[in-house]
């Protein structure tokens, strides 16, 4: 158990900016950063009192909320009139169809989203096209058909509303929703 | 036919201006003032028919002035130009007080008078003769009882009446429109008059509302809400407030157009995964795919006849628009010129094709003949979306960007008359003109 968690806490400083949809970051230098908290320091002998480890209390985070797990990233961004995922995804999928594959009751809405230049009604197939394409990699990785509804906004509900080449990126998303967020 | 003469103590352009300024006035004083969508027209139409509007005699006793109302109708259609027409005294509302020399004199090829009075149960009567002042000839003469209520809707069907006998074709005036409006967070479905008055709110939601289609017979409207935070299919019907799920499968349902006969609706569904277009029953039964691309197929939208379905599909690398067979079967690829061209509207007459083409980066309004395939541009905007045509053709509505807002704009089916409809401090989007009123 505790193996698994030191591995996510793991995962997640090794992943932790995978959301972030600038080109450059990913594979600079993870290696080195090896979670400190791994090693617990040895116990010191002292004769007149006897000392017990003390586990610490059952106050597990959530992993879907906690901000050092991957699966709290919930955004994959595409290209223009694209619905390719960028290898930069690759893994916030893995970790969420994981997920979804160990939790046979979890469910999860995908919305996939396009920036707003264009038609509304073709912008909304195309945010479809993006949430089958990331529901699609999700089934991939572990999860079940039936888990997973993918569907659009379009250009509905933009997450930034300026007319800027940055801003449009930032709309041409899909958002991964777990039970209980929808 | 265009001679001006004397007569006038005011160009016209300046009378124009003054009414504006009076209709403002009147709209400001209105109390509804946010609701309601203003109507500046842009650019005027040539060849216009001068026509005077007398002032109707007794008209004040109605809560509206409807001489007004069908100027101003007249006008924006860019079919009209109106004569200065006060300083008559008495006012006629017989052909025998009218002097049709010296209307032919002011320049006019068609005068209208009338009268109103209140009746003793509380409503109105309205009376208005037309004429043909060269001919001295009366076109039509009609007698309307109304309640006070009615008076916008009255002057709305004479100024119907004036425009078909001048011009041939059936007037749009008495016909409405919805469109979207966002403000503060919220959506609004409206419904106003062609003219953009008297706006009804719907349907009101914190979420987004989009694609309002109008069954044939213009009393019912499908659209598709966000309300349950995925593209939902509805159908509302318009008198009773009433609505009713017609398309909720897994994954988006979307585009949903009428077929003439009202019976079915083409709609967008994805439960089969990919975006494809079904034929549904309108109460949401018999639910049956007929595109079957590996692509987008949507925008479906039936011919007048009932017998084809165009529609906007990537399936050839680019967004394009296709026609095909509304039973199903193979499609003909419509546009070639430029790498976007979608959304699809046809005239009632099947003739030409309204739709948005893309060119370096500016999304604009284009119409399509559809026999010789020729295509013009109508716009010099960025940012058009949504066509539909006025039920007799001469007009196409859509939307816009005017200063970072959206706007509802429309534009003759030639290019040449103008307007823009817009309501202050909202994001208008998302119109469809109605169609022809039942009755």
């Amino acid at each position: 158990m505790r193996k698994i968690w030191f591995a996510a806490v793991g995962l997640a400083v090794l992943y932790g900016c995978g959301s972030q949809p600038s080109k450059d970051e990913g594979k600079a230098g993870v290696e080195e950063r090896t979670p400190a908290a791994a090693q617990p320091a040895p116990a010191q002998p002292q004769p007149p009192v006897s000392t017990q480890p003390v586990r610490p209390a059952q106050v597990q985070a959530n992993p879907l909320k906690d901000p050092k797990n991957i699966l709290s990233k919930r955004s994959v961004f595409f290209d223009y009139d694209s619905d390719r995922i960028r290898d930069e995804f690759r893994p916030l999928l893995q970790a969420h169809g994981k997920y979804l594959g160990d939790h046979a009751g979890a469910k999860m809405l995908v919305q996939g989203n396009a920036d707003e230049r264009g038609s509304r009604e073709y912008n909304l197939a195309l945010g479809q096209r993006r949430a089958e394409a990331i529901k699609r990699m999700l089934a991939l990785m572990g999860a079940r058909d039936a888990q997973i509804d993918a569907v659009s906004l379009g250009e509905e509900k933009p997450r930034c509303t300026e007319q800027s080449e940055a801003c449009w990126a930032e709309n041409r998303r899909g958002d991964l929703l777990h039970s209980g967020e929808f | 036919m265009n001679k001006r003469a004397g007569g006038c103590i005011l160009p016209p352009r300046m009378i124009r201006t003054l009414l504006h300024l009076l209709a403002a006035c009147l709209w400001l004083a209105s109390g509804a003032a946010r609701a309601q969508l203003t109507i500046e027209i842009t650019g005027g139409g040539g060849n216009q028919i001068p026509v005077a509007v007398l002032q109707f005699a007794g008209e004040a006793v109605l809560p509206t002035s409807i001489t007004d109302i069908i100027e101003a109708d007249l006008l924006r259609s860019g079919r009209f130009r109106t004569q200065y027409a006060g300083g008559v005294n008495p006012l006629p509302t017989e052909p025998s007080q009218v002097n049709f020399g010296d209307w032919k004199t002011r320049g006019a090829d068609a005068i209208v008078i009338g009268g109103a009075q209140r009746l003793p149960d509380g409503r109105f009567e309205v009376r208005f003769r037309l004429f043909d002042v060269p001919k001295q000839t009366q076109l039509a003469g009609v007698a309307y009882t109304l309640s006070p209520a009615q008076a916008r809707a009255t002057a709305h069907r004479i100024a119907d009446v004036i425009y078909e006998k001048l011009t041939g074709e059936r007037g749009v005036f008495s016909t409405r429109i919805a469109y979207v409006v966002k403000q503060n967070g919220r959506f609004e479905l409206r419904i106003a008059d062609a003219d953009g008055q008297g706006a009804q709110v719907a349907l009101a939601s914190r979420e987004p509302i989009i694609s309002p289609s109008w069954s044939p017979d213009g009393t019912r409207l499908a659209y598709v809400s966000f309300e349950s935070k995925k593209p939902v299919v509805y159908v509302h019907s318009l008198t009773s407030g009433q609505r009713h799920v017609v398309a909720n499968f897994r994954g988006s349902n979307s585009a949903p157009s009428w077929s003439p006969d009202g019976k079915q609706l083409a709609a967008v569904l994805s439960k089969e995964g990919g975006s494809q277009i079904y034929l549904i029953n309108a109460d949401g039964s018999n639910v049956r795919r007929i595109t079957q691309s590996a692509g987008i197929d949507t925008e479906p939208f039936f011919s007048a006849d009932g017998q084809f379905i165009y529609f906007t599909s990537d399936r050839g690398g680019s967004p394009q628009i296709y026609r095909m067979s509304a039973a199903g079967g193979e499609a003909s690829r419509i546009t070639f010129d430029g790498g976007y061209n979608v959304s699809p509207r046809l005239s009632v007459n099947g003739k030409s094709m309204a739709f948005v083409s893309r060119h370096d980066g500016r999304f604009q309004l284009a119409v399509m003949d559809l026999e010789s395939r020729q295509m013009q541009v109508l716009t010099d905007t960025q940012r058009d979306e949504s066509p539909s045509f006025a039920p007799n053709g001469t007009m196409i509505l859509y939307a816009t960007e005017v200063g970072g807002r959206g706007v509802l704009a429309a534009v003759s089916a030639d290019g040449r008359v103008k307007q823009r409809l817009s309501v202050q401090a909202a994001d208008v989007r998302e119109p469809a003109w109605g169609p022809f009123l039942v009755n």
